[in-house]
């Protein structure tokens, strides 16, 4: 009876000095960090793991990174949760600056968005988006939309735009909801079509049948930018994260990514 | 392993919040007990993701407990991890105490005990509820992703735990290395069991003896 009010008791101060000791640490750290709100593109890619750790090396600042759709990390640049805010939708970005988020939105690199799909599928290779998304539309072909407001998500609809379709006036035009990779990986299950970054596309691991169907259209261009959000807790960590990105460590880092084990780069530097 | 620290830590939390939370709500006689009791079952069964919502608004740097700073922190998803769980300990305890909280009291007091030694007399005699309530409330905490994804952000080294991890790794359609880590998870949870069995186990022979 009494060992369990005391093991009670030892589990109640453990806890407490547990809650604290981490509190104390966390504190300590906030000099020496920053958080990135960014795309998952750039994040599920592997291409900030592989960068990182040399701007962590080189400054003692911990970047601390938020994968989301774009249009969720400018939400958390918005709501000043974020301290840096790297994406690829250049209509919310300027937004975003123009709304007074940020100063100034910075190129880091681009890279460019494919169309996949089933390799034994209706459309053959091709460098016309339009033809493969008109074709996509009249034949009634299964397309994943990611569905999130991501970049990719606003590129696609678009792109749709362009050609004056309504998308969901096809009935297997499906709406996913979730990243990039998960959208490939369901496309893939579903024999159906999807538009990707480059980067995710060459990353991701279980690509099924799948085949880029659509490619080097100049209309699927895919710049990045990156923008330090004006109401950040700790602006000068943020600004040497983003000098360091448009430098030319970063830049090669960046151009080098892929190559060895992609065969290509998955994204190109352009600060 | 911050999944472990997590889990054990929020679980410890709820537990302490939650079993005297319970006993009070068996014992206490007020108007609008019952609105109490819908409500605590209500909150047993809330979705993870309205209280990883709820957490976020409420830890949002221009929120009520911003001035925390707690967004995406390790104290955040204890935090939200808590707010799930203790409702569900609570209601267990609670439930555990209707059958059998009375005739223990009248026991105890019959007995001489004071109020005190009424409530260890209490935890004591409902300690394997109290035990299912943990293992619940723990099974709870460790298999969680929605409310700690949007609190915690899934920041590696800092708030990614295997959970989180699984589903980023699906995310880069690594789902063999996903399906490995499930397991790893699998393992551990029955590796807690097993501890927690044994020393339960070895508490009921010491109190045998005595």
């Amino acid at each position: 009876m009494k060992k369990i009010a005391m093991s009670l008791t030892v589990l109640f101060i453990l806890s407490i000095s547990l809650a604290v000791f981490v509190g104390c640490d966390n504190s300590g750290n906030e000099e020496k960090t920053i958080i990135l709100a960014t795309t998952t593109s750039t994040y599920d890619s592997g291409l900030l793991d592989y960068i990182l750790p040399a701007f962590t090396e080189e400054t003692g600042i911990d970047v601390q990174v938020i994968s989301v759709g774009t249009g969720a990390a400018i939400q958390l640049g918005r709501d000043g949760e974020a301290d840096v805010v790297l994406v690829h939708d250049r209509v919310q970005e300027d937004a975003f600056v123009a709304d007074g988020f940020a100063e100034t939105r910075y190129d880091v690199m681009y890279n460019d968005f494919v169309v996949v799909g089933p390799s034994d599928g209706e459309i053959n290779h091709n460098i016309n988006v339009g033809n493969t998304f008109t074709s996509i539309f009249d034949n009634e072909l299964t397309f994943i939309s990611r569905g999130d407001n991501s970049g990719t998500h606003s590129r696609e609809l678009l792109l749709w735009n362009n050609l004056s379709l309504n998308p969901a006036d096809n009935p297997n035009y499906l709406e996913a909801g979730q990243g990039m990779g998960a959208t490939i990986g369901m496309t893939a299950e579903m024999e159906g079509y999807t538009l990707s970054d480059r980067a995710t596309w060459l990353s991701y691991a279980s690509k099924g049948d799948l085949i880029i169907v659509c490619e080097n259209d100049p209309t699927l261009l895919n710049p990045y930018g990156v923008m330090v959000v004006s109401s950040t807790l700790r602006p000068n960590n943020s600004k040497q994260f983003v000098d360091w990105l448009r430098g030319s460590k970063a830049q090669s880092l960046i151009a080098e990514f892929g190559v060895e084990e992609f065969g290509e780069p998955l994204f190109f530097p352009d600060a | 392993m911050l999944t472990l620290q997590m889990t054990l830590l929020s679980t410890a939390m709820s537990c302490v919040i939650g079993i005297p939370l319970g006993l009070l709500l068996d014992k206490a006689r007020f108007p609008g007990k019952r609105i109490v009791v819908l409500i605590n079952r209500t909150l047993m069964a809330a979705p993870p993701v309205v209280i990883g919502l709820v957490v976020y608004l409420i830890l949002m740097r221009n929120g009520p407990l911003g001035f925390l700073g707690w967004l995406f922190t390790f104290e955040a998803m204890v935090l939200a991890q808590t707010i799930l769980i203790t409702p569900i300990i609570c209601g267990i305890v609670y439930t555990a105490s209707q059958r059998s909280a009375s005739n223990i009291r009248a026991f105890a007091i019959t007995m001489g005990a004071s109020r005190l030694q009424t409530q260890f007399l209490l935890i004591k005699e409902l300690s394997n509820e109290i035990y299912f309530a943990a293992i619940v409330g723990f099974g709870r905490a460790m298999s969680e992703v929605g409310a700690i994804m949007i609190v915690g952000g899934n920041i590696r080294y800092h708030t990614r735990v295997m959970t989180t991890t699984i589903a980023l790794l699906r995310n880069r359609g690594e789902i063999n290395q996903a399906i490995f880590l499930g397991a790893v998870l699998m393992i551990i949870a029955l590796i807690i069991q097993v501890i927690g069995g044994f020393l339960k186990r070895r508490e009921e022979r010491t109190d045998e003896n005595i």
